[in-house]
């Protein structure tokens, strides 16, 4: 196509290996990352056809989803089912020669931490894995995805998507954030104002002031929730802070092979009158720290506000509305501030950075978190709780009450150890309060860690800026 | 991957909106490294109570539905996580057919990957067809992927779209990467162009 283009149909054209009549392609994948859960039965499926794996060298494996966060780990996972899907992918990594973090390498963590911080994902990329917060990725300009265990053994085979072209999407934030605003309340303000459908069918760019002034790490917050507004992907167009942060890191372009990226890098940019099938635009000004009060992530309201009725709902929301009422044991009109927490997660690819921890930490500093309160801080990759530990971060944590733990997901799906019983109440900087999502009958509420951070003081859900 | 042609079947009602991937299959249950299996895990904390009774007033137990071959649901079925047991669940407990205002995007396109229909109608229909399914038993829906049609048991008749190489696939029953093989030429071309213009990838 010509005329003006987004950046996403620029990517998009850049990695169409075949496309037939009616506009299905084959979409080229330059980094395909494998996590334990979501992949044996792709590689089974391999074995099972006599076939290899296409581009090895691009394929970057890590366990996260299920391991333990507690000492002793690399020699030894007691769940079995865990410890067989871990063993499982220790082995298919080295039968097919691909790139891998064991448990014990210290680089090992939640894979949307990895990939970036181990310059594996650049701008202008494809990147999938079989998980949907793919969408992370695309914070470095790269067109990035969630994929099922099909698509999974179908990118290890051929290195390439069946794919058809998804519709546009901008979302611009004017403006500037007002303080103790973060990345995380923009992100779930979006899906609070668009509805966890508002984006399927499209793929999202993130633009406006308040996403450029956004360091990498608040911009990977805002494209990791892009799958819960529903889109397929959401990206935000590389500048200056994204080739700072790429340069250097293990797998960036080095050298004059670093000049010719950044040249082609500073072409991935929306042009002037190109077209969106959709437009939504929200004013930093008017986001306030928000929390998640349902078990849908678009149950969201600012701190401020309180739980709603049912009846504040329309269609089939009525009926869900009532059943996130029942399973939160909330009451219509209660404050949000009113509600009380028992434990608190921080960690997550949505929160599991090394600014998050900076965040809850700096609110945290000096402070104990509230007797009986339950709270862990699960950083998103081994290095992350490395340099935290170095920065006095983890002192803080522990000083204040909280356990400190290895990297995985943990309480983000609590497939591991880390789960909520019944009934418990969980303030987490997660990105999903999906009913039983941190153990069954667990209650989640979503926002940022220095919300977490708050409430885990106060034991109750609370305004950060009156903490700060 | 089994061939979709027709199906005459109980349908199920489930007009929940935005039920999620976590609620089709809990994650307790991605454990496993096999694809089979996983039915009697579906739906499993809606279904069964902690110590693993029934739940009598869960849709899939009432003996009406037991059999169920069709699910008809409220808006945005399949949100949320990537994980393909979902459909594998559907598919090992007998559901073939998912009826919808819409879907999240990985969740429909995985269906197709494993011999489920996920059929996007409009509200009207899915209302019609929602109203049918909770006659339980007697009423069977009709679902015709060659003529892309679903008939109510009262007769009325709805057309939906699919894709046509998504259609082809299931009407044949053919396995993707087979086909995406025979373009193996296309793929080796295209990264013989990639290692020139973006060797660092
Ligand atoms: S941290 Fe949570 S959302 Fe992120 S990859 Fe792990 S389980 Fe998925």
């Amino acid at each position: 196509m010509s005329g003006p283009k987004t950046i996403y149909d620029k990517i998009w054209d850049a990695h169409v290996a075949h496309e037939d009549a009616d506009g299905t392609c084959l979409l080229y994948i330059d980094r395909h990352l494998v996590h334990e859960v979501t992949s044996p039965q792709a590689f089974e499926g391999l074995r099972m056809t006599g076939r290899k794996v296409r581009a090895p060298e691009k394929t970057i494996a890590v366990p996260d989803h299920n391991v333990p966060t507690t000492p002793g780990r690399d020699k030894h996972i007691d769940n079995e089912e865990s410890r067989i899907q871990v063993e499982a992918l220790d082995k298919n990594a080295r039968d097919f020669g691909i790139n891998y973090y064991p448990v014990s390498d210290i680089r090992q963590g939640i894979v949307h931490i990895v990939g970036p911080e181990q310059g594996w994902t650049l701008p202008g990329m494809t990147v999938v894995c079989g998980d949907s917060h793919t969408a992370t990725h695309g914070a470095f300009g790269a067109l990035a995805h969630g994929i099922g265990t099909s698509e999974v053994e179908h990118v290890l085979a051929t290195q390439t998507l069946i794919q058809k072209k998804s519709k546009n999407m901008k979302v611009e934030i004017t403006g500037k954030l007002r303080p103790g605003v973060t990345a995380k309340d923009i992100t779930l303000s979006v899906i609070g104002a668009t509805g966890t459908a508002g984006g399927t069918g499209y793929v999202i760019e993130y633009c406006g002031e308040a996403i450029r002034d956004l360091s990498m790490e608040g911009r990977m917050t805002v494209c990791n929730m892009a799958i819960e507004g529903g889109a397929r992907a959401g990206l935000i167009a590389p500048d200056e802070k994204t080739f700072a942060y790429v340069m250097g890191r293990p797998h960036a372009p080095k050298g004059a092979q670093w000049e010719a990226a950044l040249s082609w890098w500073k072409t991935l940019y929306t042009d002037e009158g190109a077209h969106f099938d959709k437009v939504v635009v929200l004013k930093g000004e008017d986001i306030a720290p928000v929390v998640t009060w349902g078990t849908s992530p678009e149950d969201v309201l600012p701190i401020t506000g309180v739980v709603p009725a049912a009846s504040d709902f329309r269609g089939g929301k009525v009926e869900a509305a009532q059943r996130s009422l029942d399973y939160m044991g909330l009451t219509p009109g209660q404050k949000l501030s009113d509600i009380k927490i028992d434990t608190v997660f921080i960690g997550s690819c949505t929160n599991g950075r090394i600014e998050d921890l900076r965040a809850a930490a700096a609110i945290l500093k000096g402070k104990k978190i509230k007797e009986g309160m339950r709270a862990m801080v699960v950083p998103g990759s081994g290095l992350v709780r490395a340099q935290a530990e170095e920065e006095g971060l983890a002192q803080i944590f522990i000083d204040a009450g909280f356990e400190w733990r290895l990297a995985g997901c943990s309480m983000c799906l609590a497939m591991n150890p880390d789960q909520l019983s019944p009934g418990e109440r969980c303030a987490a900087t997660s990105n999903r309060n999906f009913e039983g999502r941190q153990g069954r009958g667990g209650r989640t509420h979503l926002m940022s860690p220095a919300m977490a951070a708050a409430a885990a003081v106060t034991g109750h859900l609370t305004d950060v800026r009156e903490m700060m | 991957m089994e061939k979709f042609t027709t199906l005459t079947g109980i349908a199920a009602p489930m007009p929940l909106v935005n039920i999620d991937t976590d609620m089709i299959i809990p994650k307790q249950f991605l454990k496993t490294i096999k694809r089979s299996g996983l039915g009697k895990n579906l739906f499993d904390e809606m279904r069964f109570t902690q110590d693993g009774k029934e739940i009598p007033d869960f849709v899939l137990n009432q003996p009406a539905y037991r059999k169920a071959e069709i699910l008809v649901a409220g808006d945005n079925f399949g949100c949320g996580s990537s994980r393909e047991h979902a459909p594998w669940a559907l598919l090992d407990f007998g559901i073939r057919c998912v009826i919808s205002t819409s879907f999240a995007d990985i969740f429909f396109s995985n269906c197709f990957k494993n011999g489920i229909l996920p059929i996007v109608l409009p509200q009207e229909a899915v209302d019609h067809l929602m109203d049918d399914a909770r006659k339980g038993a007697n009423a069977r829906i009709t679902v015709d992927l060659e003529s892309q049609t679903v008939t109510a048991s009262d007769g009325q008749t709805y057309g939906f779209n699919v894709d046509p190489f998504k259609k082809h696939c299931l009407l044949n029953g053919l396995d993707d990467i087979g086909l995406t093989m025979e373009k193996a030429d296309s793929i080796e071309k295209f990264e013989k162009t990639l290692a020139q213009s973006r060797p660092w990838v």
